[in-house]
């Protein structure tokens, strides 16, 4: 399986070829608590990396998304839209968000596993 | 400041609370997750820790004449073994609390206050405490739990005949575990149940009993982010957010709780005034669509303009869509009209309903007048 790579916004991502699955942490579900809602945007936009893609509302807040790198989406993941829960039960797995088709190379400055934790355990209180 | 920790704390990480500072107590947000605890309390039971709220012993002669004199409800009203909703006004009627009072006997009662009010209550009691009337604050000697949801009653460990008895807002003193508590038929979930005044040296075993018994029907410990969504679904006010001192209470929708013929009492004057005021801010019920999650400040508006302000909103998983409680200006609107509320910079539909949202079994056991 591809390597899971973070961004400092706490979404992550992994690459299959030239198309990338993104969803948000463990760490970003824990500090969000239950999901409730999520708004994304229709396949077929183009975003930028570093864009805001859509808004995941929790119980607690409302909090952007932002795209790990360019492309085009794909893909949504359509069982949220009844199972927003899935985010909370699976991060990693059923719970990913949407596909992208990359429009360049994986940003090389993403964080690794190792590196992410440290960071989100540093801003964890 | 270091945050107050109830006696229940250990006990809360062990059983993988997620801790979170409020109105300065460290207390559980959730445990497993907000949604399932939430739907334990409307379908079975939950329980929760409220040692954050404050407890205050007013006892003497002059008790309830004093508590007569600071609340808005009729305290000669109120037996021994019952308990009252109650709201504490200023002088210009703006609501500095609002509170329920239990009366163990005739000159000794207890009064519940909100933990962020605790300090400000105290000194404001304080201030108008005649001699021969003594309050003392209870407040970390006793700890307080409620078990609540419409299993509550039957899945209760010290269920008797005695506790069968106790009506909605009544209380009696029992044991549960074995420990000596203030069984009380309140609560803050729209839900039937109890909450029991334990002392905190005690609670733990009370928690475990119940927790322990409760557990193959799928009671639940439930934080504090289950118990907002659980009162707001039944239109309980939250202070601090649907009102406060700049409220009075029948913009607050609670004038029920308001005797003005019962006497002198702080604030009558003006709130006899307010009263008669036809066109008068009002706290509405809005309905919206799933997705569209209205939040506390979010700006309500109409045709007409700016309206008001959503005060308390959120998504209802019990209901299935978002709901929220604003406070808008006159002309008032009416259930059925259509206004619009601020989510993320978007104007979302909303629809004016009825309060409360959704209505438990609380009242199945409610008499006309608490």
């Amino acid at each position: 399986m591809a390597e899971r790579r973070y961004t400092k916004t706490h979404e992550w991502l992994t690459v299959d070829g030239k198309t990338a699955t993104v969803g948000i942490s463990e760490f970003a579900q824990s500090q969000l608590g239950d999901v409730v809602f999520l708004d994304l945007p229709s396949p077929g936009r183009k975003i930028a990396r570093g864009e805001s893609f859509g808004v995941i509302e929790s119980v607690k807040a409302a909090s952007d998304l932002y795209a790990p790198v360019a492309g085009t989406i794909a893909a949504v993941n359509d069982k949220l839209t009844s199972n927003p829960e899935l985010v909370n039960s699976d991060p990693y797995g059923e719970g990913w968000i949407l596909k992208l088709q990359m429009t360049g190379e994986a940003p090389a400055d993403l964080m690794d596993e190792a590196t992410y934790k440290k960071m989100a355990e540093g801003t964890s209180h | 400041m270091t945050a107050n920790r109830t006696p229940l704390y250990d006990r809360h990480v062990a059983l993988g609370g997620r801790m979170v500072e409020f109105s300065g107590w460290e207390l559980p947000q959730q445990y497993s997750s907000i949604r399932d605890e939430h739907l334990a309390v409307r379908r079975a039971a939950g329980l929760f820790d409220i040692s954050h709220m404050g407890r205050l012993n007013v006892v003497g002669d002059g008790a309830e004449a004093f508590l007569q004199g600071v609340v808005t409800n009729d305290i000669a009203k109120l037996e021994p073994g019952r308990a009252q909703y109650n709201l504490m006004c200023k002088e210009d009627g703006g609501v500095i609390d609002d509170l329920v009072v239990y009366r163990s006997a005739p000159s000794d009662f207890l009064v519940v206050v909100n933990a962020s009010n605790r300090e400000k209550d105290v000194e404001w009691l304080r201030k108008h405490l005649p001699d021969g009337v003594s309050m003392t604050d209870k407040t970390l000697e006793v700890s307080l739990i409620a078990f609540q949801g419409p299993m509550a009653h039957s899945l209760f460990p010290a269920r008797s005949t005695q506790t069968d008895s106790i009506p909605y807002f009544g209380f009696t003193q029992g044991q549960v575990a074995g420990e000596p508590a203030f069984i009380a038929r309140t609560g803050y979930t729209g839900e039937d149940g109890f909450e029991l005044f334990v002392e905190a040296d005690r609670v733990g075993r009370v928690w475990d009993s119940i927790l322990e018994s409760g557990k193959a029907k799928g009671v639940l410990p439930a934080g504090l982010g289950a118990r907002d969504i659980l009162r707001l679904e039944a239109a309980l006010r939250l202070y601090g957010n649907d009102m406060d001192e700049t409220v009075n209470p029948y913009e607050a929708g609670l004038g029920w709780t308001v005797k003005l013929t019962k006497g002198e009492f702080i604030g009558r004057a003006a709130l006899e005034k307010s009263r008669e005021v036809v066109d008068r801010r009002r706290l509405i019920g809005l309905k919206m669509k799933p997705g569209d999650i209205p939040r506390h400040g979010g700006a309500v508006s109409a045709e007409r303009g700016k309206v008001g302000t959503v005060t308390s909103g959120t998504h209802s998983f019990f209901l299935g869509y978002p709901i929220a409680l604003a406070l808008v200006e006159p002309p008032s609107f009416r259930v059925g009209d259509m206004v619009s509320v601020d989510v993320r910079g978007r104007e979302a539909p909303a629809e004016v309903v009825e309060l409360p949202f959704y209505r438990g079994s609380a009242r199945a056991t409610a008499p006309k007048h608490y």
